[in-house]
């Protein structure tokens, strides 16, 4: 697929903006702060209804504008689909399909896919374990739009069983000072028995909602390893082979709170974590979830938080025998950020649909044979969005069309 | 800002559910602009629903006296319990004119997060109803969301130990719908709830 025109309405920076654009390769070329950005960013918002620089839909309006309006023509094989789409900041987004109203806005989710590298992706091998399950978790909305209700109700068990843990600590807190001043501690006891009785009902959904989310987690990442392998590889052919392992809360590492541990080691790393996980214990994720909550209940019910959980689990990238986060070069944190992108993108192709590429700001990070490299993978596909701050930086190999960005206005330069 | 009488009714009415603020001055100058005798009757009938609706100590629905007007009903079946979150629940199943057993009202779903546990809830009244082994069937029909479908465990887990066969109301495709509109959640449950066709 590829976008044949997109029009922004007091998007960011813009007020009104036009552009068509064509499949292959279009360069978005300015200096920084002129918006370049913002023109993918609203692409990238169409496909996932989320920003990737900001949590926020405030930042997206313009400055003095209540609401703003992304509108893009989709090019589909022959098809062409106009999507419209109003973000209301603390309200609900509206949205319209080839000039038709739709129930909800998410009823437009993944009619534009789009497969986006931003500098924001370093994140993904040197940041938190968040960025990491984020990656995994959008990847598989993007798949399969079912996956954003297991994702919301999953969070939402968490809340709940959250909120219900914590009281239990206060209610612990309190009959233990009740019983240190020897007062009634009948009541309190009661009160910690009624919290026990509901938390094995909020274990139940968790697990429920918890082995489904973990599930298709380790399917994803099945599906994903030899994409990323094979992406590194080109990327940086002399370094370490790239690997990628689940660390799971499930396995038994003691109390040890900080995440269990590796579900593979790195000799086997060929075989179905989800065998590992459930299939050796002769159980379903779901009942060793269950089990694993019972383990930890004790120091559950003394901290307030749940210990157990995807939520909690970690995608391990590694090179060769070592870690990538701690151990892993700046060039090579970049290639594995991009080696997983690439493999999205590989994943998402094979699923139907060519994405749309989106190389935000990426080139400028790279060394001269990884940018050769990177353009050559990219370069087939059907179109790719390129933004840089000076012409240099985007590689020959890209050569297409050309906008000007400057001060807020995009001209066509070839 | 109004003066001190007119924005004190804005006010109040903005508490409504589902009355912003916009709403709260059309109906406060619509009131206004009423007929006395209107807007008496209006606050007469607000007074009364405060003071003369009582709970139904059976059920725990609304109703004008000690008990409700289905509770009160000899033909209702006394075997059979549902189990719903609120009194508007009951009407909801009472239109379908299927249901002829009795009803039981929550008040409620447990939801942690507002502070809502399962002593908040009438749940020891309707262990109080199933005490004495007459009922034989109890219908879970809680919302079909999150909470819900925890408070119906939580009763489900409750009761099966007193030998009461606990149902759950389906959840699943709308009548007369067309399958295609049907979102992925709702599909995905029909699927696991589908059952065998006997012809």
């Amino acid at each position: 697929m590829h976008v044949a025109h997109l029009s922004l309405t007091d998007f960011r920076s813009y007020a009104s903006v036009e552009l068509g654009l064509e499949p292959g390769v279009t360069a978005f070329v300015g200096p920084n702060g002129q918006g370049k950005t913002n023109l993918v960013e609203a692409l990238g918002y169409v496909a996932t209804h989320s920003s990737h620089r900001v949590a926020g839909d405030a930042p997206l309006v313009r400055q003095g504008a209540t609401r703003a309006v992304i509108r893009c023509a989709v090019q589909r094989d022959d098809r062409r689909a106009l999507i419209e789409l109003e973000i209301n900041p603390g309200r609900a987004n509206r949205a319209r399909l080839n000039r038709s109203p739709v129930p909800r806005a998410r009823d437009v989710v993944g009619l534009l896919r789009t497969v986006l590298f931003a500098p924001e992706d370093l994140s993904l091998s040197k940041g938190d374990p968040s960025e990491r399950r984020r990656f995994l978790d959008d990847l598989l909305v993007a798949r399969a739009p079912r996956f954003a209700g297991v994702r919301a109700d999953y969070d939402r068990v968490l809340k709940q069983r959250g909120a219900l843990l914590r009281t239990a600590a206060q209610a612990r807190r309190g009959s233990r000072s009740a019983r240190r001043a020897e007062s009634d501690t009948g009541f309190a006891a009661a009160g910690a028995g009624d919290v026990l009785s509901t938390l094995e009902v909020w274990d139940a959904h968790l697990a429920r909602h918890g082995a489904e989310l973990l599930r298709a987690r380790l399917e994803l990442i099945e599906a994903l390893h030899p994409l990323v392998a094979g992406a590194y590889a080109a990327l940086a052919p002399a370094s370490a082979p790239a690997t990628l392992a689940y660390r799971s809360t499930l396995s038994t590492g003691g109390d040890n709170d900080e995440g269990g541990e590796l579900l593979e080691d790195a000799g086997e790393r060929g075989s179905s974590a989800a065998q590992t996980l459930s299939t050796d214990l002769g159980k379903t994720l779901e009942e060793r979830i269950r089990e694993r909550l019972l383990e930890v209940r004790q120091s559950e019910l003394e901290r307030g938080v749940t210990l157990v959980g995807p939520h909690r689990d970690d995608l391990i990238l590694g090179l060769g025998d070592l870690p990538a986060r701690g151990y892993a070069s700046h060039g090579e944190s970049w290639s594995f950020a991009l080696a997983l992108r690439l493999a999205a993108y590989d994943l998402l192709r094979a699923d139907g649909g060519d994405p749309v590429l989106i190389l935000d700001d990426v080139f400028a990070e790279l060394d001269t044979q990884r940018r050769r490299r990177l353009a050559e993978i990219v370069a087939p596909a059907e179109q790719v969005l390129i933004t840089a701050a000076v012409p240099d930086d985007v590689p020959r190999e890209l050569s297409g069309g050309r906008y000007d960005v400057a001060e807020g206005s995009v001209t066509r330069v070839r | 800002m109004y003066e001190g009488v007119v924005q004190n009714l804005i006010d109040e009415l903005g508490l409504l559910p589902g009355v912003g603020p916009k709403s709260a001055q059309r109906i406060a100058f619509h009131l206004l602009a009423a007929d006395p005798a209107d807007v008496k009757r209006l606050a007469h009938a607000l007074l009364e629903v405060k003071e003369k609706v009582r709970f139904c100590r059976t059920c725990g629905n609304v109703a004008s006296e000690e008990e409700c007007r289905i509770c009160r009903d000899a033909r209702r079946d006394t075997h059979v319990i549902c189990v719903v979150e609120e009194s508007k629940d009951v009407v909801a199943i009472e239109k379908t004119r299927e249901f002829r057993g009795t009803y039981h009202v929550l008040g409620g779903a447990i939801s942690p997060i507002d502070g809502v546990g399962p002593d908040d809830l009438r749940i020891r009244e309707l262990m109080t109803r199933l005490a004495d082994g007459r009922v034989t069937e109890l219908i879970l029909a809680t919302d079909p969301n999150l909470e819900g479908e925890a408070t119906a465990t939580y009763l489900a887990r409750l009761v099966k130990p007193m030998g009461v066969k606990v149902t759950r109301l389906a959840s699943g495709l709308p009548v007369g719908g067309d399958l295609e509109y049907a979102d992925e959640v709702t599909l995905g449950r029909a699927f696991e709830g589908r059952r065998l066709l006997d012809v």
